[in-house]
């Protein structure tokens, strides 16, 4: 089997802002110091007079978003995951979500794929912190394509939007005609033993976790939960229904986010045991991407080994 | 050109602001006076004479409390110039009012302009819609009120930097300068000064008023309409002012006064020569 292309998801994003500059007038940038690192330079130079440079200053940053949205325009406001959700998270909470700010929080870098940058630079809660605030809806696109729909559709929605984009360059899963709806999963493969749910990039590691876990004759479900808020809960309540188990996936800590959501959910709805693949309670460290995902055991044989512990409970009896 | 304002008119809404203020905060026994009753004079200025402030108007002048704490004076200034009912001002800080503790923009759309309370916020925000007029070639002039502590907040260093690199001169940035912060003296807590310095040398325009004096408080905010740089008012003010005993007194920056402390305020206020007190059915004071 081939390997697909790798694309970076943070350069479709960038030259989806450029096609969305040219629809909508309306919509401007703003990043701290980091333009060309989140590829918004392609926006600052087609639309220049709509482009703001805010400095080192992401706190500030995000509050003059909120005041350009309380005023009309649709402010995509950029930086480093770590630095809109832990250090501009007083603005990001107050000016932005208590306002119901139409401001669209579009960031590079999370998870652990930041590599040689360290633990300092890789946002391994920022999901979480999103999450909890109340009227944040949260995106992490599976790929490039997916990236440029999600920009046009978080550009659409009315409010306040944390876009999350990966640093590597992921493969291609989806096509053009993939549909990308805003709280709508999609179901990229079918299968009734297991679901495997992932978020982001992630959804790779979660079919190449599929075909493997089919040769042992395990039949897995993979849902691309590209919004984790909110939360396609309608699929989940199918996958319970259906399979014996759910494995999420995560670049992210499994306290809070993606599994945390799922497992809020289906204790309500359909007890179900739940698998979660993510980094545990610690911070990540320097590193290749690749080997950072290993030794934090987000890999394609973690996935299989989880969905097999899962699908040998027994399920507790109705 | 400017029409001159009618300071007898402001004076008395001045100090309708300040009863109202008060009487708000000792009906539920809740509410900071002391920067309220400080910025009596201010949101008169503002909402009785210099800003155009139709809600419904998208060229409308913006204001911005970032110090939320002091709405109470923000949200009598409101109902005096006709947003809401009077009736209202007894509901403040109680279950189910529009009229938060701290100004929410989701119970008062287009009267806060953004929500605020967590100081150092308010002034980004202001930064932001600033901007946006500049870019729809609107002619608002966007005031931002922070208080003189809040300037230790290290966003409001850089929003002023924000503004300055921008160009905005259509914001107004008013720096309530009483000198006191909930613990104590902010030259003795973490200085600010030299402030007008330090406004200079970060590219505003900086001037000083009486934040008491009408007329002066009027001039300043007129004249930075028409600033090529963003413009910095320095408004000296006492906390607590109009009432003797808690005039320059920290204490009172988040204490209400009790009911008879109520009375006696409101009788050292005095009546307003233009206005009446608003109707609170059953209340106390």
């Amino acid at each position: 089997m081939s390997e697909p292309t790798l694309v970076p998801i943070r350069d479709a994003f960038g030259r989806a802002l450029v096609e969305l500059g040219a629809a909508n007038p309306d919509v401007v940038v703003l990043t701290a110091d980091l333009a060309e690192a989140i590829k918004v330079h392609w926006f600052a130079e087609a639309y220049p007079s709509r482009f703001f440079q805010m400095g080192i200053a992401e706190s500030d940053m995000i509050g003059t978003a909120a005041g350009l949205a309380l005023a009309g325009k649709v402010p995509f406001a950029t930086t480093f995951a770590v630095f809109a959700t832990s250090l501009a998270n007083q603005a990001v909470r107050l000016s932005v979500a208590y306002n119901r700010a139409n401001v669209k929080i579009a960031v590079s870098h999370g998870g652990l794929t930041v590599g040689e940058d360290g633990a300092t630079h890789q946002a391994i809660e920022d999901l979480a912190l999103m999450r909890v605030l109340p009227g944040m809806t949260v995106v992490a696109p599976c790929d490039a394509v997916a990236a440029r729909k999600a920009v046009f559709a978080v550009a659409a929605l009315s409010g306040p939007v944390y876009l999350r984009l990966g640093r590597v360059p992921t493969p291609i899963l989806t096509t053009d005609d993939t549909p990308f709806e805003l709280g709508r999963a999609n179901v990229m493969r079918q299968g009734d033993d297991v679901a495997i749910v992932s978020i982001g990039a992630m959804l790779d590691l979660a079919l190449k976790a599929a075909e493997a876990l089919a040769g042992r004759g395990i039949e897995a479900r993979v849902v691309d939960m590209h919004t984790l808020k909110p939360l396609d809960t309608s699929a989940l309540d199918d996958a319970a229904h259906s399979c014996r188990a759910i494995v999420t996936v995560e670049e992210h800590t499994v306290i809070g986010g993606l599994g945390g959501a799922v497992a809020e959910h289906l204790a309500r709805t359909r007890p179900t045991r739940v698998e979660m693949v993510g980094i545990r309670d610690t911070f990540g460290e320097s590193g290749p991407p690749d080997r950072l995902l290993h030794k934090y055991g987000i890999t394609v044989h973690a996935v299989v080994e989880a969905a097999e512990r899962a699908v040998a409970t027994r399920r507790a009896p109705a | 050109m400017h029409t001159r304002p009618d300071l007898d008119r402001l004076r008395g809404l001045a100090t309708q602001l300040r009863r109202d203020a008060v009487r708000m905060i000792a009906l539920n026994a809740s509410g900071h006076v002391g920067g309220a009753l400080g910025a009596a004079e201010i949101l008169a200025a503002l909402y009785g004479h210099v800003m155009r402030h139709d809600p419904a108007d998208p060229d409308r002048d913006r204001f911005v409390l970032s110090n939320g704490h002091v709405c109470a004076v923000f949200y009598a200034a409101l109902a005096r110039a006709g947003y809401l009912e009077l009736e209202e001002l007894a509901t403040f800080r109680r279950i189910d009012s529009r009229l938060q503790g701290h100004p929410a923009r989701v119970e008062l759309p287009d009267l806060v302009e953004t929500s605020t309370g967590p100081l150092g916020q308010g002034f980004s925000v202001a930064n932001g819609l600033a901007l946006a007029a500049k870019l729809d070639g609107r002619p608002s002039q966007v005031f931002c009120l922070v208080g003189d502590g809040e300037m230790q907040e290290g966003q409001v260093w850089e929003a002023l930097m924000t503004a300055n690199q921008l160009g905005l001169h259509n914001v107004t940035l008013i720096i309530s300068d009483n000198g006191l912060q909930i613990d104590g003296e902010v030259e003795a807590i973490k200085s600010i000064q030299p402030l007008t310095e330090r406004l200079t040398a970060f590219g505003w325009r900086a001037v000083e008023v009486d934040g008491h004096d009408l007329s002066a408080l009027v001039d300043a905010f007129v004249a930075s309409r028409t600033s090529d740089r963003p413009t910095a008012v320095i408004a000296h003010t006492v906390m607590g002012k109009g009432v003797p005993f808690m005039e320059g007194l920290a204490m009172w920056h988040g204490r209400a006064p009790s009911l008879d402390q109520a009375r006696q305020a409101l009788a050292d206020i005095g009546p307003s020569a233009t206005h009446a007190d608003f109707p609170a059915v059953g209340g106390a004071v």
